[in-house]
């Protein structure tokens, strides 16, 4: 699976062949080498076990399951519904509330509920703003591996916004279970519009500033452009979904092509990668359309504030969840790509099989596919672009 | 160290001076090993970020555990994980120190009933000094336990076996 085009042009594939400089033929074996768990640039408990030949990587055999929590035998032994919400929340903990909102709307599309206008803009504001912090900590870890801890900063400082927002709304800093099934455990204080008015403000300027100092920087470009080419029919073969997906130039985004809530309400573009830098589908065409997703996040955000209605967000809110006996799959775009929720009822109050489907899982399935060829070093570069949470993938 | 167990019964003038400079030494430069597991880890770097900049303590994140102090196990641990973290541990220079964030690594947090896989709590596999409650603990937590161990190491002793 080696490609010619992405090796230095002295490598010969063969290793027995290669030829020193006296003329003799040198033979040189494949090593095995461990990336994690414990390394700084997997992004969590990650194990990949890589193959290496001098300094290029043969294979990378992925290894998980060093967080796998349960989350499924959680959910079947939930004494209701609504109890599975918290444990959602830590699937993907750098967006918990994309994960409630997928779950909640599993779960009314299997009661047939209608939620109240006000809940829907409520958690559309919600799950862009974690979008954006979400973005913010994949652009911010991302410059750290590439060697820039400055943007590391500025992102997380950007990212407490977000946070104070979600603190003074729902109490909690990082995990929420805030969006419940028919509603949200509370309306928006006072106060909660000005300053998420003012963040969408002063955000833009940060995006500029980060742009400056990382996006278009040389070093940074060298490091990520042309590097871990995802072909477009690759990532639609390994169903690759979210900025994986749109970074090779596929233009698909749930918010618009299976609209839920009240997406199809807001003026907003879907970003794909275009190969600016190098080739369609790179590390740096993926971290673009992240960067770009936070701009159009906050265009949603402002306009969803401005349209806000009045209402009762508790009103829809069941007494007692008791769904027909039946099966639902409802998906939704979480900043890292499709997340599904499959869900069994037996009409019972609790549900009977939970099959959470999590995009972080499915796009590290394609590491190995792209990273055949790569030098050691540009391995990091890309397992960073993925953007995972081992929260998800091992669940 | 070894060579002054048992030399002195008691504490004198050149102990309790030493003492005081090592452990001023140690408390001010509390070196953490940059490891996270699970949800905490991401409120353990946002201790480490702008706002709350942990660095003000002198706790520098190292990547790997031979220039480390502290372990900031952050997350729910494993039974896949604990040998490791185990094996972590052990590479560690002494003195050193554990710090358990959250709920998970405390006891096992929301996944003590039906975690078959979870370890319920750290201390199972690895001595720990300070317990940071929450799910996940706010990074003031985070460094309010810090500032427990820096009180503990500054009790500790060259004579006595520190507990």
């Amino acid at each position: 699976m080696i490609d010619s085009k992405t090796l230095p042009t002295n490598y010969v594939t063969k290793p027995e062949k290669r030829a020193t400089s006296t003329g003799r033929s040198l033979r040189t074996d494949e090593m095995i080498i461990n990336m994690g768990p414990q390394h700084p640039s997997t992004h969590g408990v990650l194990r990949l076990e890589i193959v290496v030949d001098g300094e290029i990587v043969v294979d990378v055999i992925p290894h998980i399951g060093y967080l796998h929590r349960c989350f499924e035998k959680h959910a079947e032994h939930m004494t209701n519904y609504q109890q599975v919400i918290p444990y959602a929340d830590r699937m993907d903990y750098l967006s918990s509330m994309s994960n409630d909102w997928a779950y909640a709307l599993t779960v009314e599309r299997l009661l047939k509920l209608e939620v109240p206008q006000r809940v829907e803009y409520i958690r559309v504001i919600m799950a862009e703003l974690q979008r954006i912090a979400s973005h913010l900590i994949a652009v911010g870890t991302y410059a750290i591996d590439m060697g820039a801890f400055t943007p590391f900063l500025w992102c997380f400082r950007d990212r407490e916004r977000i946070l104070d927002l979600f603190e003074m709304t729902c109490g909690a800093r990082l995990l929420y279970n805030y969006i419940w099934v028919g509603g949200v455990s509370h309306d928006l204080p006072a106060g909660f519009v000005e300053k998420a008015k003012d963040f969408c403000k002063d955000f833009r300027t940060t995006l500029k500033e980060v742009h400056d100092v990382l996006t278009y920087n040389e070093i940074f470009v060298k490091r990520t452009a042309n590097v871990g080419v995802l072909p477009k029919d690759v990532a639609v073969n390994y169903s690759c979904s979210g900025p994986m997906l749109r970074g090779s130039g596929v233009d698909w985004d749930l918010r618009r092509d299976d609209p839920y809530g009240v997406y199809g309400k807001f003026e907003w573009g879907v970003q794909i990668g275009k190969g600016t830098k190098g080739t369609v589908g790179d590390c740096w065409d993926r971290y673009m359309v992240r960067m770009n997703e936070m701009e159009e996040s906050t265009k949603i955000v402002e306009q969803a504030i401005a349209w806000l209605p009045e209402g009762n967000v508790q009103s829809a809110i069941p007494k007692r969840i008791r769904p027909e006996a039946g099966e639902m799959y409802a998906r939704t775009e979480s900043p890292r790509g499709e997340l599904g929720f499959y869900v069994i009822s037996d009409g019972t109050a609790s549900p009977y099989r939970v099959k959470g489907r999590a995009p972080a899982f499915v796009n590290l399935s394609v590491l190995p596919e792209i990273s055949k060829g790569a030098m050691i070093a540009d391995l990091v570069a890309i397992v960073g672009s993925v953007d995972i949470v081992l929260g998800e993938v091992d669940r | 160290m070894g060579l002054l167990d048992y030399k002195f019964e008691n504490s004198n003038i050149l102990i309790t001076s030493l003492d005081n400079l090592l452990n001023w030494a140690r408390l001010s430069s509390l070196w953490q090993m940059q490891f996270g597991l699970a949800c905490c880890a991401i409120e353990m770097m946002a201790a480490s970020a702008s706002n709350f900049d942990m660095m003000r303590f002198g706790v520098i994140p190292r990547a790997t555990p031979r220039q480390c102090d502290v372990m900031i196990v952050s997350g729910t641990v494993t039974l896949k994980m604990a040998s490791r973290i185990k094996r972590l541990y052990d590479q560690m220079p002494e003195p050193r120190y554990v710090i358990s964030m959250g709920s998970c690594s405390n006891c096992g947090g929301p996944y003590w009933e039906h975690g078959y896989h979870v370890l319920k709590g750290v201390d199972r596999v690895i001595p720990v000094d300070v317990y940071v409650p929450g799910c996940p603990p706010r990074p003031e937590a985070l460094l309010e336990g810090l500032m427990k161990l820096q009180e503990k190491v500054r009790k500790g002793s060259l004579v006595k076996v520190s507990a």
